[in-house]
Order: C-alpha cells, then sequence, then structure tokens
C-alpha cells in the first residue's frame, strides 16, 4: 500500500481530536497540559505532510519552531503547576476554583 | 550573501526592546535584592530608547527578511501603542508591587519580552512571524499573570491562562498548518493572492484552516465565545499585570488579524462575514450584560474589555480603511482608558488583594476630587461620550460598519453601548454620592499619579485632535504591503 498525504493528514487529525478530548475530559492539570502537547505534535505531522507533498522545507522549519514553543510553553506551565500543588497539595483542576464568574 | 534582504531598520524596535530585556536583568542582578529602583529606571529608559527608535524609523522599513516582516507604518503606531502601555506600568508598578511584596526586578524584563512579542506580531507579513510573537507575548504573560505566587487566585489565574492559551494555540498552528497545505506557503501576501484568485474561499483545506486560524485570534481577543478565561485571568491576576494585559495583548491581537484579514477581506466571502457578525452581536452583548452586575471592579471592566473587542470587530468586518483605520484610533484611546482604569481601581483598594469592591470608590470624589475626575474621564470614554477620544473610536468604526452596509449590527451596537452607560456611570455615581464608609484614605504616589494623569491627558487628547491621529492612521494601513 502506499501511504498518500491523506493518510498523515488523517493520523494528524486524529492525534489532533484526542488531544482535544483529552483537554476537554480530563482532570488532572499535567494530563492537560500532555493532552495539548499531543495537539502540538499533530500539527508538527500535519507540516511535515504537507512540507513533502510541496516540495518546500518551509513547512519542516515551521516544525521546529513548534518544537522550541512547545518546550518553552513546558518550561512555564510545570513551573505553575508546581507553584498549584505547593498551594493545593493537588493538581486536579476541579479543585482549582476561586475565581468564578 | 546579500545583506540588502536583512534590512534590520524593519526589525529596529523589537531589537531595541530584546536587548533592553537583557540590560534590564543585568541591571536587576548587579544591583541586588534589597534595590528594585535601577531595574525600573533602565526599563523605563528601554523604553524611551525604543520610542525613539520607533519613531525615527516611522515608515521607512519596507519588507525584509524574504518577506517575513514589513517595517511599515502600521507595525510603527502599533508599537507605539504598545510602548505606551510599558511606559505607564512600568512606571505605576512599583507602588502596587511594593504593597503586595512581589516587587521582583523581573516584573519589568517580562513586560519587554511581551511587547518585543507584540512589536513582532504587528510587524509579521507570515504566519510564522505572527506565531512567534503571539507565543513570546504569552509565554511572558502566562508567568505575569502568577506574579504573586503567595496568592492562590494568582497561581489559579496564570493556570487558567495557561492551560486555555496553549489550546487555543494549538487550534491556531493547526489552522497555520491546513492553510499552508492549501497554498504551499505561510505568507500573507499568498494568502491573500490565494484567497483573490480562488472564488471559494472553502476550497480544500482553506475553509477549516481559517476557521481553526480565528478561533486562535478571537481567543486573545476575549471574542465571546471564547472569552471565559479573561474574567477570572483579570480579577486573579495582580491588578497592574491585569492593567497590562487588558491593553497591549488585545491591540496586538487586532494588529495580528488586521495583518491577516485586511487584504484579503473582500475575499472570504459571505459565510465568513455571517459568522463575524455572529460573534460581533454576541461578543458586545454578552460582555455588556454580564458586566451589569458585577461587584468587583476588576471584573467589571475585564467584561467591559469583552464588550470592546466586539465593537472592533465590526471593523474588521467592514473590511474598508475607515474601519481599519478606526481600529487603529479605537486601540490608541482604549489602551488609555483601560490602563487608567485598572490603575486607579489598585490605588483606591483598601480591603486587600482578594476584595475589588465598587464600595472603594465611596466618596472618591470628595476624598480625592482629581483622582476621581480621572476617573470619570475614563469611565466617560469608555461608555464613547464626546468630545473624549472614546467617542471618535466609536464613531469611526461604527461608521465604517455603515459604510459596508452592516446597520443592523451598528444598531446593535449602538443598544449595547446604551447598556453600558449604567455599569459604568454606576462607578461614577458612587464616587459622587455614595455615602462614606469609614474607608481609608488613599495612598498619595506620585509617579503612580502621574501615569494615571498621563492616560487621563491622553484620553482628552485624542478628543481634541482625532482627525489628526485617524490620518495618521489611516496613513499607517495604507503603508500596509
Amino acid at each position: 500500500m502506499i501511504i498518500s498525504l491523506n493518510h498523515y493528514l488523517v493520523l494528524a487529525a486524529l492525534l489532533f481530536s484526542i488531544g482535544v478530548a483529552g483537554v476537554l475530559t480530563r482532570r488532572n492539570a499535567i494530563i492537560i497540559f500532555a493532552s495539548i502537547e499531543l495537539m502540538m505534535n499533530a500539527v508538527n505531522l500535519a507540516f511535515v505532510a504537507f512540507a513533502r507533498h510541496w516540495g518546500d522545507v518551509g513547512g519542516q522549519i515551521f516544525v521546529f519552531f513548534i518544537i522550541a514553543v512547545a518546550a518553552a510553553e513546558v518550561a512555564v506551565g510545570l513551573a505553575i503547576i508546581v507553584v498549584l500543588f505547593r498551594h493545593r497539595e493537588t493538581v486536579n483542576i476541579d479543585k482549582v476554583n476561586l475565581l468564578k464568574w | 550573501m546579500d545583506l540588502s534582504r536583512f534590512n534590520l531598520i524593519t526589525i529596529a524596535t523589537p531589537l531595541v526592546l530584546g536587548a533592553g530585556v537583557l540590560l534590564v536583568m543585568l541591571v536587576d542582578l548587579l544591583s541586588g535584592r534589597a534595590n528594585r529602583r535601577p531595574a525600573q529606571l533602565a526599563a523605563l529608559a528601554v523604553v524611551l530608547a525604543a520610542a525613539a527608535v520607533c519613531l525615527a524609523t516611522w515608515n521607512t522599513g519596507g519588507v525584509s527578511f524574504f518577506g517575513q516582516v514589513s517595517g511599515d507604518g502600521f507595525a510603527s503606531f502599533f508599537n507605539l501603542i504598545f510602548l505606551a502601555v510599558a511606559f505607564l506600568v512600568i512606571l505605576a508598578g512599583p507602588a502596587y508591587l511594593e504593597r503586595n511584596a512581589i516587587h521582583f526586578g523581573e516584573y519589568y524584563s517580562l513586560v519587554l519580552v511581551s511587547v518585543m512579542g507584540m512589536a513582532f506580531m504587528a510587524a509579521g507579513t507570515n504566519l510564522l512571524v505572527i506565531f512567534l510573537g503571539l507565543e513570546t507575548m504569552s509565554l511572558a504573560l502566562y508567568v505575569l499573570a502568577g506574579f504573586n505566587p503567595a496568592r492562590q487566585s494568582s497561581n489559579e489565574a496564570s493556570l487558567k491562562y495557561l492551560l486555555l492559551g496553549s489550546f487555543a494555540t494549538g487550534f491556531l498552528v493547526f489552522g497555520i498548518a491546513l492553510v499552508y497545505g492549501q497554498i504551499g506557503s505561510t505568507d500573507l501576501a499568498r494568502f491573500s493572492a490565494y484567497l483573490a484568485g480562488a472564488g471559494d474561499p472553502f476550497a480544500g483545506y482553506m475553509g477549516a484552516g481559517v476557521a481553526l486560524l480565528l478561533i486562535g485570534l478571537t481567543f486573545k481577543m476575549a471574542v465571546v465565545p471564547f472569552h471565559f478565561w479573561s474574567p477570572d485571568v483579570y480579577d486573579g491576576a495582580p491588578t497592574v499585570v491585569s492593567a497590562f494585559m487588558s491593553a497591549a495583548p488585545k491591540a496586538a491581537a487586532f494588529a495580528a488579524a488586521l495583518r491577516i484579514f485586511y487584504a484579503p477581506a473582500e475575499s472570504l466571502g459571505l459565510p465568513w462575514e455571517r459568522i463575524l457578525w455572529i460573534l460581533a452581536a454576541l461578543t458586545m452583548t454578552v460582555g455588556n450584560l454580564s458586566a451589569l452586575n458585577q461587584a468587583s471592579i476588576k471584573r467589571m471592566l475585564a467584561y467591559s474589555s469583552v464588550a470592546h473587542a466586539g465593537y472592533l470587530l465590526l471593523g474588521i468586518l467592514a473590511g474598508n480603511e475607515l474601519g481599519a483605520a478606526g481600529i487603529l484610533f479605537y486601540l490608541a484611546s482604549y489602551v488609555f482608558m483601560n490602563v487608567g482604569a485598572f490603575t486607579v481601581a489598585w490605588m483606591v483598594n483598601r480591603r486587600g488583594e482578594g476584595r475589588y469592591d465598587l464600595g472603594d470608590f465611596a466618596q472618591l470624589g470628595f476624598r480625592r476630587p482629581l483622582l476621581a475626575a480621572m476617573m470619570s474621564v475614563f469611565m466617560l470614554g469608555l461608555i464613547g461620550i464626546p468630545p473624549l477620544a472614546g467617542f471618535f473610536g466609536k464613531l469611526y468604526v461604527f461608521t465604517a460598519a455603515v459604510q459596508a452596509g452592516y446597520v443592523w449590527l451598528v444598531v446593535i451596537a449602538v443598544l449595547n453601548s446604551a447598556v453600558s452607560v449604567f455599569y459604568y456611570l454606576r462607578v461614577m455615581v458612587i464616587m459622587y454620592m455614595r455615602e462614606n464608609e469609614a474607608l481609608k484614605d488613599v495612598d498619595r504616589i506620585p509617579a503612580t499619579f502621574a501615569a494615571v494623569a498621563a492616560c487621563a491627558l491622553m484620553v482628552i487628547l485624542l478628543g481634541l485632535i482625532p482627525g489628526s491621529v485617524l490620518d495618521v492612521a489611516r496613513a499607517a494601513v495604507a503603508s500596509m504591503p
């Protein structure tokens, strides 16, 4: 079987949807964060597939930047989650409810 | 190597800011933990230097770095807005930070990093640069929102902002990936050329790509239904940071939206117009109605800023030159009103960080007449009472929308403005008519007072010379490639 662009895109869309579902349904801040990383990596896959399709390195370069940004996000995010844990001894976001409209 | 392709003039302002961040961190390190004054002064100097560079290179850059950035008047205009906000919050900040025992030098460098990201958002002519600018801005803001680690609500605000913000970023980059898949480039000139030539703005991956891009951007603007984070984050974050966050990032998000959607506005097609129409109507209505019964001034201002995002969407929807220039003028006046109002809010707060009650303003008109008068200027400006700047911002944006044929949407917007009179005027009623609740007097802080006075002066000044500022804004919009 020849693996075409569409196969990659379907996989990317699936991974992205799993990430979105994870963010919406899970309650552990770290799992939510990992789900967001999954979304980012789905995007990376789509970018690389499109770059191959167009024969253009622009998409691959974009992937490098997304990886760098995701790493920076993790650094900031985990620090915030650590502070959260020090305050409440939990990372369950249902317990994070001081601010309400 | 052809160096003319790397015209540093195009990114002169963010370059100065980037160097300034390093300088401020170094100064803070050398001056020791006890004294944050040198870091503040260095940050003020950096902002002034960046503003001078911005004025000196106004609209001289042109497109450079292989079409990645454009140092046109549009970027310069927005840079000046961002720098003004940064200057005000750096000038006003120390008193607040001292009061809460969180006076760390990182405050200044984080504000500058964030402004550097915004400058790249306004200058980017490639989705890659806009994405990187947005992330630079956001990462600094996540940290700033949690700048008071001892307070749980500050931590909670930064966690909510971080999780929802990076969630939205995921949608934004997926949208960029789909747009790239359709046209084989992330260049905005190619994007608008494609839309102009394609006929069907939903062909292939384009429809989904633009939809996801819109989700990512409208999240940063706090447009309904992606606004839920903003009242919580503005409420929980330290108030100097809320002042900064409600003003500059919103301007930056609109700058990016104009960069992406202004040129191809004509060719986006009816379905997108309808969606934007609904988003604009929902945003101003939900924002205003939610602001009506807020007891906390911070939450009230947060919902009011949601409503203002709705008014600003009219300018994007209009898609004409007046609409875009109107947005520039609107944002230039809006940032001063919001920074001023948030700053007065923490100046008069006497109940501690946890409670920002409207009752704090009781009798302010008699206790501190000048401060109350300036707060009234901000409130009247946010309503849009002539001859203040807020009136002309609304006038230009609404006129542009009428010219583009969105009469009913403008009717909704005007009705919404009428609703907003209630909660803005309530602050003034409390300041001048409510009985004194035996509150302690408001501290006299010269630097903060000067920042508030500067905001009030700008709101009045922009209302006195709206025509000439609008001409500058028009030239800025016309200079976009």
